[in-house]
């Protein structure tokens, strides 16, 4: 039991971080990122390469790929998505955006590193194994990581001037602008920091599980869960959504093995029995 | 448009797709055309579904667990109780228009990307449903189904048995494209019906809508539905030509690509869908020579035609009726 709540928290720690970077882009743009999984791959490799690859120290590592995404999600922001959203007549568009940036994101990484499962050294050797919990040093640590990384970001956007603006932006967007905030610079400043925080995410779980090209799409779609669960654009949402998602991956591999796997399934219909129930999530604004 | 100029250009249509292509393929003798039409002409049904939860305002990208569900539906009738091909296709249809019913009443009230995220999740139950269920077979899936046979009214044969034609891809060619034709000729009567009139309203202001005494819960679940069916039907026919079915026959990408084949050819117009399937699918299949730079190649264009036309290739031809 004690080993299924530790095994939760440890997911729920890093998906809340994933879940985070797609909320903050939702919030403020109203774009749905396809391409977040693929991010979040891409932050993968980069680690893999510096660390893996050039044996470079991890804190390198994990900078670069947040640093890397962090150009690469201004870019997209500046480019594409500002472009589009102007000349666009329905906001839906968007999306054929974000999702034809996901399948170029695919090819890239396809290109580039190839379509092995890449792992890296582990950071930290050992295994604590104490209260009858069993959990290798290297999963804490990156826990540890994670839970850093989330409290940062809170406090940043809570009391940082830009992460201010931000919540201004997310609030009422025409109302900010007559206010003086500059929106399209923190438009890309929070496209930037979404991306960047997918990157990280990447980088510090291909330490445990690695990284292969295939499985941006999958993780899409569980930061989508735990948007959902939360409630689109809430910071808040996202950790709860993240934590509740781990929460119960862990507890179903556990408990539905003997029926196979079903884990997915079931939780798939618990969502669609929430959503019916609750169609904001959590604490999702009314209709997103 | 005048009624002529309508009628002129639906007899243009028809003669080209029933009467060109299979001369044109039968003179250069690019039989393998035949199979790439046939999933154009699929695949834009199935878009057509996805267009029509468009004009009510949401974003389907659930399409794909449709596809499954049509394609199973009608491989287990076929294999497991010996239906002939034939009544397994309404019956696909039906039963994924029964089935978006009762999984519609309670996701249609969700909207926006809520919905949209939704139903993208929905194309992976149908997947792992697909996987878990002892009457799909797993992930072995349903193999070797037999091709259509003959279909007779009062011993008069409508449609020969595809197995001892010399040509079933002619065949597939002429049922899908015939499809094809019906769907989109259901979807112009149903969008410029009062329906359609009232599925727009849904569109711009539901709450508005419903103030005037528009039942909106009643209409959404209608569309939902009549998207549902196209779907359905076109993963039955899907499992016919393939002769086999797999629950990753149609997974997410499938999905996002039906959204996306609506959103290339234009939200605005019916027949949207059609082109943006026939462009999206020719463009990936011309881009095969290309290689490992495939995928590459085909997403940049994408985003550069995003750029370019953000409101689909349609509003370049009619750029005044939107305005």
């Amino acid at each position: 039991m004690e080993q299924v709540i530790a095994n939760g928290l440890y997911l729920g720690a890093q998906y809340a971080l994933i879940a985070l970077g797609l909320t903050l882009i939702f919030a403020l743009m109203n774009v749905l990122n396809f391409a977040h999984g693929q991010m979040y791959v891409l932050g993968g490799f980069i680690t893999y390469t510096i660390y893996g690859q050039l044996g470079l120290p991890f804190v390198v590592a994990l900078l670069a790929s947040g640093v890397t995404l962090a150009v690469i999600g201004a870019l997209m922001e500046k480019f594409l998505f500002r472009t589009v959203i102007r000349r666009s007549l329905r906001e839906e568009s968007t999306m054929l955006l974000a999702a034809a940036t996901a399948f170029f994101f695919d090819a890239v990484i396809l290109l580039l590193f190839g379509e092995k499962q890449r792992g890296v050294p582990k950071i930290v050797k050992g295994v604590f194994n104490e209260g009858g919990i069993i959990m290798p040093y290297d999963r804490l640590v990156v826990g540890a990581l994670a839970l850093i990384f989330i409290a940062a970001f809170v406090l940043y956007i809570q009391y940082s001037r830009v992460g201010r603006a931000m919540r201004a932006l997310a609030q009422d967007r025409v109302a900010a602008q007559l206010m003086g905030v500059k929106v399209d610079r923190y438009s890309m400043i929070g496209f930037a920091m979404g991306a960047m925080l997918a990157g990280i995410v990447g980088g510090l779980l291909v330490t445990i599980t690695g990284v292969n090209s295939g499985i941006g799409g999958p993780i899409s779609i569980k930061a989508f869960l735990m948007v959902m669960i939360g409630g689109a654009g809430v910071v808040g949402g996202a950790i709860a959504g993240g934590f509740i998602l781990g929460m119960m991956e862990s507890i179903g591999l556990t408990v539905l093995r003997q029926y196979g796997d079903v884990t997915y399934l079931a939780i798939f219909a618990a969502l669609m029995v929430f959503l019916s129930i609750r169609p904001n999530g959590l604490m999702g604004k009314p209709w997103g | 448009m005048m009624l002529s100029v309508k009628i002129a250009s639906v007899a243009v249509f028809l003669a080209i797709v029933f009467i060109a292509v299979p001369v044109l393929i039968a003179a250069s003798g690019r039989t393998d055309l035949y199979y790439t039409l046939t999933s154009v002409a699929l695949l834009s049904i199935a878009s057509a579904g996805v267009w029509l939860t468009f004009y009510i305002g949401r974003i389907n990208i659930g399409q794909g667990a449709y596809a499954l569900m049509g394609g199973y539906v009608s491989a287990i009738l076929v294999m497991n109780h010996g239906w002939s091909f034939w009544p397994t296709l309404p019956v696909a249809g039906l039963f994924c228009a029964a089935a978006s019913v009762l999984i519609g009443l309670p996701i249609l009230r969700l909207r926006g990307v809520y919905f949209a995220m939704v139903t993208l999740t929905l194309t992976e139950v149908a997947r792992l449903l697909a996987l878990a269920l002892p009457i799909t077979n797993g992930a072995k899936g349903i193999v070797s189904i037999p091709l259509p046979g003959a279909l007779s009214v009062f011993g008069l044969t409508i449609i020969p048995d595809f197995a001892t034609l010399q040509n079933p891809r002619l065949a597939f060619y002429l049922l899908a494209v015939t499809l094809m034709v019906v769907c989109f000729a259901v979807m112009y009567r149903l969008v410029h019906s009062r329906i359609g009139k009232l599925c727009q309203s849904l569109q711009q202001n539901e709450e508005l809508a419903s103030s005037i005494g528009v039942n909106i819960a009643y209409l959404r679940v209608i569309a939902y539905a009549v998207s549902s069916f196209f779907g359905g039907v076109a993963g039955a026919i899907f499992a016919a030509i393939s002769q086999s079915i797999y629950p990753s026959s149609f997974t997410v990408t499938d999905s996002v690509n039906f959204m996306l084949n609506c959103f290339l050819g234009g939200l605005g117009y019916v027949f949207g869908p059609m082109l943006g399937t026939l462009v999206l699918y020719f463009g990936w299949d011309l881009l095969f020579q290309t290689g490992e730079f495939q995928l590459l190649i085909y997403s940049g264009l994408m985003i550069v035609l995003m750029l370019v036309l953000p409101n689909g290739l349609l509003s370049l031809a009619l750029p005044s009726r939107k305005s």
